[in-house]
């Protein structure tokens, strides 16, 4: 997967997790919890997801590296490349 | 070999079942009644249907709510808030000799009622509000501080702190006389300023859903399988063998059986565990009557009522029942939709405080003569602060501590469970956990809050 599918697959797992949030002016340098109604629950889902979809593991020391959409895409490119 | 085996298909077991589930893993929900829900059941008597359980779902807060337990717990599970079909209420009352507080969806109700009737403690009820631990703040370090001291540092009126915790006991308190702090906090926040509403349907609405869901995740769930033993090995549950003699293995184990009920079950665990068991049971008296409550002028959804100016919250030591409290309930008396037309029957639920050992000594016979007399008993205690509806009554069952410990499991019929928590959900067992009532939510969202939250810090990380 490039970067651009990947941002589109969380964008996916974002409206699945909060089917109520308004995900169209996302801004992707700024962190998910200041711009959207996320808990901690909701970021486990978001590893959860990545895990039942993509088979990806994220280990629990890098959930901080799923900050913003930024961030997340740049951590998940060199592990999902090849899918 | 599963990857979770749970114990019990009440709200908790059924919630960590659906969110393990939904992530892949092989599910066994087991139990032991034939019929799910736990505490928070339904059964059908004389082509009636009747609920165990259920007054009100607590925790209501509107469609598009994004905070709060409910709308987690909808995000967390895959649901719609249509699904759940919520009504509100349409307003319920603390009723105490002389004075009566009404209290609905809104605060600012309860707010004005206090500041007419202790116009002394108007600011000060303001305060207690900001002073409340949001459900996330909790912490087990002042969780378990006396809610009458802290409450009574910033309320003085005696009569005042009674009437709030009247309701707050009566919906979810396992320790008698006093309360946890956090507890406090809970169920202020989940009956006063988020409130109470419920399916047209009952309960089983809610049920229906849960287990849908679940077997639609290729969950298993048998009924009629109680758990006799957890098999331990080096500080690990290692399996665990059905009253039948059938084994089942798996990674890990959740029970909501209760913790006193849990580590009875384990085959390390030789003290006697029973002391530290709740002792608050409850029977309800269920009238059916020949017309709607609103006819004989009774509008409340919820009466917590006490016939002195002081709250005993105790078990009933010398008696069968303790009538000087109780709740009156009528499921009729929400803001239903003019589309789903009236429930069929009317109906007049009042609980009060019980004694277990008293009702559960008794032969058959004398069984039903204790349910007839203190059925009479408890509703003419009632009327004094309702309508007199007796007269209007064609049917109705009382359901008792027995009833409670045949749904439940829980020792002496405990409602709320063990008066000690244990908030992160931990036993003495690596790879065993416990969620539900003992774990500290209780109610119908409450227990499914509890299954998630279990379910998501100690089952899903592998």
């Amino acid at each position: 997967m490039t970067p651009a599918d990947i941002r589109i697959e969380i964008l996916d797992i974002l409206s699945d997790i909060a089917p109520d949030e308004d995900l169209s002016g996302l801004k992707d340098d700024v962190a998910f919890r200041e711009q959207l109604e996320l808990d901690s629950m909701d970021f486990l889902d978001i590893v959860m997801e990545l895990r039942k979809r993509h088979r990806v593991q994220v280990p629990e020391a890098d959930y901080k590296e799923l900050a913003s959409m930024q961030s997340t895409v740049d951590y998940l490119t060199p592990l999902m490349k090849d899918l | 070999m599963y990857d979770t085996i749970i114990i019990g298909a009440g709200m908790s077991g059924l919630a960590a079942g659906i969110r393990l589930a939904y992530y892949e893993q092989k599910v066994c929900i087991l139990e032991r009644h034939y019929t799910i829900g736990g505490l928070n059941s339904f059964y059908r008597l004389n082509g009636r249907d009747y609920d165990v359980g259920l007054h009100a779902v607590t925790n209501f807060t509107p469609k598009g709510a994004k905070k709060g337990p409910l709308a987690r717990l909808l995000k967390q599970l895959r649901f719609s808030w249509e699904e759940f079909a919520l009504v509100p209420q349409i307003g319920s009352a603390i009723s105490f000799p002389g004075v009566s507080l009404k209290f609905d969806n809104n605060i600012e109700l309860l707010a004005s009622e206090v500041a007419r009737d202790f116009p002394h403690e108007r600011d000060n009820f303001r305060t207690l509000l900001g002073k409340l631990v949001d459900y996330d703040d909790l912490s087990p370090e002042t969780f378990t501080l006396s809610a009458r001291e802290v409450v009574g540092q910033i309320i003085h009126d005696p009569l005042l702190i009674e009437m709030l915790l009247c309701p707050l006991m009566w919906y979810g308190n396992a320790r008698e006389h006093d309360m946890d702090w956090g507890q406090f906090c809970i169920m202020f926040r989940s009956v006063y300023l988020e409130g109470f509403a419920r399916p047209f349907a009952g309960v089983r609405l809610i049920l229906k859903n849960l287990v849908r869901k679940f077997r639609a995740l290729g969950g298993e769930l048998r009924l009629r399988s109680g758990v006799s033993r957890i098999k331990v090995e080096h500080g690990r549950a290692v399996g665990i063998v059905l009253d039948s003699g059938e084994e089942l293995t798996a990674k890990r184990y959740l029970s909501s059986a209760g913790m006193v009920e849990t580590l009875r079950l384990c085959d390390d665990v030789v003290e006697d565990v029973s002391p530290k068991a709740g002792r608050l049971s409850f029977t309800e008296t269920v009238s059916v009557l020949d017309c709607q409550p609103q006819e004989i002028d009774f509008d409340r959804t919820i009466v917590f009522y006490n016939d002195s100016d002081k709250f005993h919250w105790q078990k009933p030591e010398d008696e069968f029942c303790d009538v000087r409290t109780g709740v009156i309930c009528s499921p009729n008396n929400y803001a239903y939709d003019a589309s789903d037309g009236l429930l069929p029957d009317g109906v007049i639920r009042i609980t009060t405080l019980a004694n277990f050992d008293r009702w559960a000594n008794l032969d058959d016979d004398a069984y039903l003569q204790a349910k007839l007399r203190w059925y009479d008993r408890t509703v003419a205690s009632a009327v004094r602060f309702m309508p007199d509806f007796r007269r209007h009554v064609i049917d109705y069952d009382m359901f008792t501590p027995r009833t409670i410990r045949r749904f439940t499991w829980h020792d002496n019929g405990a409602v709320y469970g063990a008066p000690e928590k244990q908030l992160d959900g931990t036993t003495h067992l690596a790879n065993l956990f416990i969620s539900g009532t003992d774990q500290g939510f209780v109610g119908i969202i409450g227990g499914i809050v509890s299954g998630i939250s279990i379910a998501n810090q100690h089952l899903l990380r592998d």
